[in-house]
């Protein structure tokens, strides 16, 4: 097993400069949950003068539409989805404050000098561990656009959620560094 | 003539989706774990490790591997002497799609009208069908949920007779280092080559079904099969995306006669979990 850094959600400054491409680490705190749908909301929000319904400083976003909740159980499966559905509208989240973003697949070269202007940081985890992962999640209260079902803006509780830090805030990348010993072509 | 009724049919196809979204099917869980072994990356054999921890968390607590229970694709060997009362074959797979999917607590992704307005139907239909009749009187019915993430990154190309093998190659790479992370690696890939347009998107689809076991009956084909898995291998793209040698499990070709003028490929890409269940009746 690679080395897994335990960290605190929302994400300090110094937290973020202190993680590095390529990191493992085990995410604890609140994050929320939102996909491109909520996405466009947030930014017809803004784009009308308007608060947004969470306050995004230091907070972290998780690309996620989970699977319905059984009972007695908090959330249903809960893996990631493409982040580069978001990628329109992430620049401007992270000019309100966001600092971490989770979910799977690159990012677009906006994005990343985004990240890089605002320090925030891009982790990955496992696409289609949705049921490993869902266990990390300990609650999950829907905060907005509940009529948009699985693709809510949601408040989740998280222990020791797994995740990898694919870019970093000195938009180090590891898909280009971490592929490139392997490449055989 | 064998009468079926249209009830049993949706019962099977409930009962389907639920399986086919909560357990891993074996010959893909022993890939995996082969795949395991051969990576040579640290970070990607934990990342297979947590994919194989994953499928043993959803059969033991019975819920979805991934939260995208997809669109339900469903393959039917329809007997020529089997008879349907009580309903549509379509009506019957449909109802029970939406009963798999409401009971077994499995997300909705279907929208009823793709551009305009996008709204979900609630229940996951209408299933994507593909209907094939054969001698008998049973039906067998096959249910392939298919998620977007790797959906979204497939693609078909018409070739020319000139391009042939080569060109063949470089498109199914092409199109598998495009999809890069977003499809969920280890991947399967399925390629369709020949018939027209319309016919190769379905064999490669068709051929995301057929067990990683097997390889093509035509050896040209199986080795074909062979040097893409390969090829793909070699790309660098590994687990997640994140690097390593496990970039595919398997290339599973499906070939179908053509024009004179024409050479179409198709490639359908699925993540690692490559969800299918069969019953027949």
């Amino acid at each position: 097993m690679t080395e897994q850094k335990k960290i605190t959600a929302p994400l300090t400054d110094e937290t973020v400069k202190s993680l590095k491409a390529g990191d493992s680490v085990l995410i604890s705190g609140v994050i929320y949950a939102a996909r491109d749908a909520a996405h466009q909301r947030m930014i017809e929000a803004l784009d009308r003068g308007e608060d947004l319904p969470v306050d995004l400083t230091g907070q972290v976003i998780y690309y996620v539409g989970p699977s319905p909740a059984k009972p007695g159980e908090p959330i249903g499966s809960a893996g990631p989805t493409t982040a580069g559905r978001c990628d329109a509208y992430t620049p401007r989240l992270l000019d309100k404050g966001l600092k971490g973003m989770i979910g799977k697949g690159y990012r677009s070269d906006t994005v990343v000098d985004s990240m890089k202007k605002n320090g925030a940081v891009y982790f990955v985890c496992v696409g289609g561990a949705a049921a490993l992962i869902s266990r990390t999640i300990k609650a999950y209260d829907v905060v907005a656009y509940g009529e948009l079902g699985p693709e809510a803006l949601a408040r989740m509780e998280v222990v020791d959620f797994p995740a990898i830090v694919a870019i970093d805030c000195e938009g180090r990348n590891y898909y280009e560094e971490g592929q490139k010993p392997y490449k055989k072509l | 003539m064998r009468t079926i009724t249209a009830q049993a049919i949706t019962d099977a196809v409930a009962k389907l989706a639920i399986e086919a979204n909560y357990y891993l099917s074996e010959d893909v869980y022993n890939a995996l774990e082969e795949g395991q072994q051969k990576e040579e990356s640290p970070l990607g054999k934990d990342i297979i490790g947590q994919i194989l921890q994953n499928a043993c968390i959803a059969r033991d607590e019975a819920k979805p591997m991934c939260q995208d229970t997809g669109l339900a694709v469903v393959f039917v060997e329809l007997g020529q002497d089997a008879h349907i009362q009580g309903g549509t074959l379509e009506a019957a797979i449909n109802a029970g799609v939406a009963k798999g999917y409401i009971e077994g607590y499995l997300r909705k992704s279907a929208v009823a009208e793709p551009l305009f307005n996008r709204k979900n139907t609630g229940d996951n239909t209408p299933a994507i069908i593909h209907l094939e009749s054969v001698p008998g009187d049973r039906i067998k019915i096959l249910l392939a949920p298919k998620g977007a993430g790797s959906e979204n990154k497939s693609g078909l190309k018409m070739l020319v007779p000139a391009d042939g093998i080569a060109g063949v190659k470089k498109f199914v790479l092409d199109t598998v280092i495009s999809a890069g992370s977003s499809t969920c690696p280890p991947i399967v890939v399925g390629v369709g080559i020949g018939g027209t347009m319309d016919k190769a998107a379905y064999l490669a689809k068709k051929a995301l079904i057929r067990p990683l076991t097997e390889r093509n009956a035509h050896p040209e084909y199986a080795k074909l099969e062979a040097e893409l898995l390969d090829l793909i291998n070699k790309t660098g793209i590994g687990p997640q995306g994140l690097g390593g040698c496990t970039t595919a499990l398997a290339v599973n070709v499906e070939w179908f006669p053509t024009h004179i003028a024409s050479l179409p490929v198709a490639v359908n890409i699925n993540c690692h979990a490559t969800r299918h269940a069969e019953i027949t009746l």
